[in-house]
């Protein structure tokens, strides 16, 4: 592991001078991942600054705001996830939360973190394997290697990587709002803003500046709490990344759709939303044709490596089976169901 | 660069310890190096196993991914701490009842776990404890006996 120092901050204004302009300066919260990063010699950080007591009640709690809630950067994923007004208010975000990682890992694992959670390609992992994310220029070995688990959507010449929260699929669905502040003052990135396409700058994942944190995460006040569900497809029942999932939320009144949100997660480098698919199913009878001709939409133009085909019709039927499912939550997301 | 040993507080199954540890060992390699509690187990050190799960102010987390440093000032409970004045926890009673292990290498994250879950409440039934239990795995597959144990404390010794 990487020989570091190690600084404590007890406030937001104190956290941001120390981190400042310096890219080997980073934020600790949970460190879940960044520890991990650490490990495998896979980020250049020297000095980790500690944010965790850092005062002021907005960061460490879930509270109401403006019809919506506000969930603080520092609370952890398990205590969002069983947060009582999220379940009742948000249940598809709880839902996502619970599909991801551990039990321990989400005591751990901080909302502001999970945002900033880094690629699981294998060859980003690999300090032998040339990647771009990891040293850009260097080329990309997922692209001529195992494709598996890799993007089939948004992705480049330099990069297929995805990214592998389910929290965050969730949050693209409902169109959370996250809420930031570095040294510029604060400002507020819609969720759809907030990750990146790999382009060629597969390295940068988000649009964080430089020394930037995240405070908070605003979630509007529809949580699609009538009608929703979280599929999440993966190698084994628990405890995996995702190869497909989808967040559906829809607004009903009898069987015909008046709102839809469906996002993607593990198919490309951001949870991935086509507007154009949402429009379409306005107006129409929740069934599966239309949730078909939707899935045609948000897959379009979805391309295919060398060994991961298999996920555009995965994504393709685990859309309209989400759809579906959504159709009826109280069967199809108790806790244990199947998918 | 600031390889300077700093000096924290940790209340290690209920006994304080100050301790001089470097910003980058892990809480789990603090538990084992320095405190010669070596019943918390380093499986693959990255947080995938749950081998070293312990319980930091209550709550089940995984050692590995920890740093010393930052727990400053916690109460943790590793396995030695699990039994009281030599009576065996009921978790762990219930692991020798219904075989919950063969090697034994990943029992006491196990248990950790459990006591962690069962403090949650969130379990309520098989499937739930199955799902809850997921960030321990078991090389041996004792999978069933872990969850029949589990089953048999969370019932209060009903299930069957």
């Amino acid at each position: 592991m990487n020989n570091i120092s190690y600084k404590k901050a007890q406030s937001v204004p104190e956290a941001i001078s120390l981190v400042g302009g310096d890219k080997d300066k980073q934020f600790l919260a949970g460190g879940t991942n960044l520890i991990d990063l650490l490990k495998y010699f896979l980020t250049s950080a020297d000095t980790l600054v500690d944010i965790n007591k850092i005062e002021g009640s907005a960061y460490h709690e879930i509270g109401e705001n403006e019809g919506g809630l506000r969930l603080g950067a520092l609370v952890t994923n398990a205590d969002t996830a069983y947060h009582p007004l999220v379940e009742q208010r948000y249940p598809l975000l709880s839902k996502a939360i619970l599909a991801g990682a551990s039990p321990q890992i989400r005591n751990m694992a901080t909302n502001g973190g999970n945002l900033l959670q880094r690629t699981r390609c294998y060859y980003f992992y690999d300090a032998n394997a040339p990647c771009n994310k990891r040293e850009p220029g260097s080329g990309c070995s997922a692209i001529p290697g195992y494709s598996r688990i890799m993007a089939i959507l948004g992705t480049s010449e330099h990069c297929i990587a995805v990214f592998p929260s389910d929290m965050c699929v969730a949050l693209a669905a409902l169109d959370a709002k996250v809420n930031v502040v570095g040294t510029e003052g604060e400002r507020q990135l819609p969720f759809s803003e907030f990750h990146r396409l790999p382009g060629d700058t597969p390295h940068l994942d988000n649009n964080l500046k430089q020394g930037e944190l995240i405070t908070s995460i605003d979630l509007p006040e529809n949580g699609f709490a009538q009608n929703y569900s979280y599929l999440k497809l993966r190698d084994r029942h628990s405890y995996a990344f995702a190869l497909v999932s989808v967040a559906t939320g829809l607004a009903l009144e009898g069987e015909v759709i008046k709102e839809a949100r469906i996002a993607l997660g593990g198919v490309a480098h951001k949870p991935w939303r086509v507007r154009e698919a949402e429009v379409f199913l306005m107006d129409k009878k929740a069934n599966e044709k239309n949730f078909a001709a939707a899935a045609e939409i948000i897959l379009k133009g979805a391309t295919a490596y060398r060994f991961n085909a298999f996920k555009i019709g995965l994504a393709r039927k685990a859309i309209v089976r989400n759809c579906m499912m959504a159709l009826n939550p109280e069967e199809s997301q108790h806790p244990g169901a199947r998918p | 660069m600031d390889p300077k040993p700093q000096t924290i507080l940790l209340n290690v199954n209920q006994q304080q310890h100050q301790l001089e540890v470097l910003p980058w060992v892990s809480l789990l390699d603090a538990l084992r190096e320095s405190l010669h509690l070596t019943g918390t187990k380093k499986g693959c050190d990255h947080g995938q196993c749950g081998a070293c799960t312990v319980l930091c102010d209550g709550k089940r987390i995984l050692s590995c991914l920890s740093l010393a440093v930052m727990k400053d000032g916690s109460e943790i409970t590793t396995i030695e701490g699990i039994a009281k004045e030599g009576e065996l926890h009921p978790i762990q009673k219930a692991f020798i009842e219904h075989d919950a292990f063969q090697c034994g290498y990943c029992t006491p994250g196990q248990i950790c776990s459990a006591i962690g879950m069962l403090q949650e409440g969130k379990a309520n039934s098989r499937e739930e404890v199955k799902e809850l239990m997921s960030g321990n795995l078991c090389r041996c597959g004792a999978n069933v006996g872990i969850i029949d144990a589990v089953m048999e404390v969370k019932e209060g010794g009903r299930y069957e």
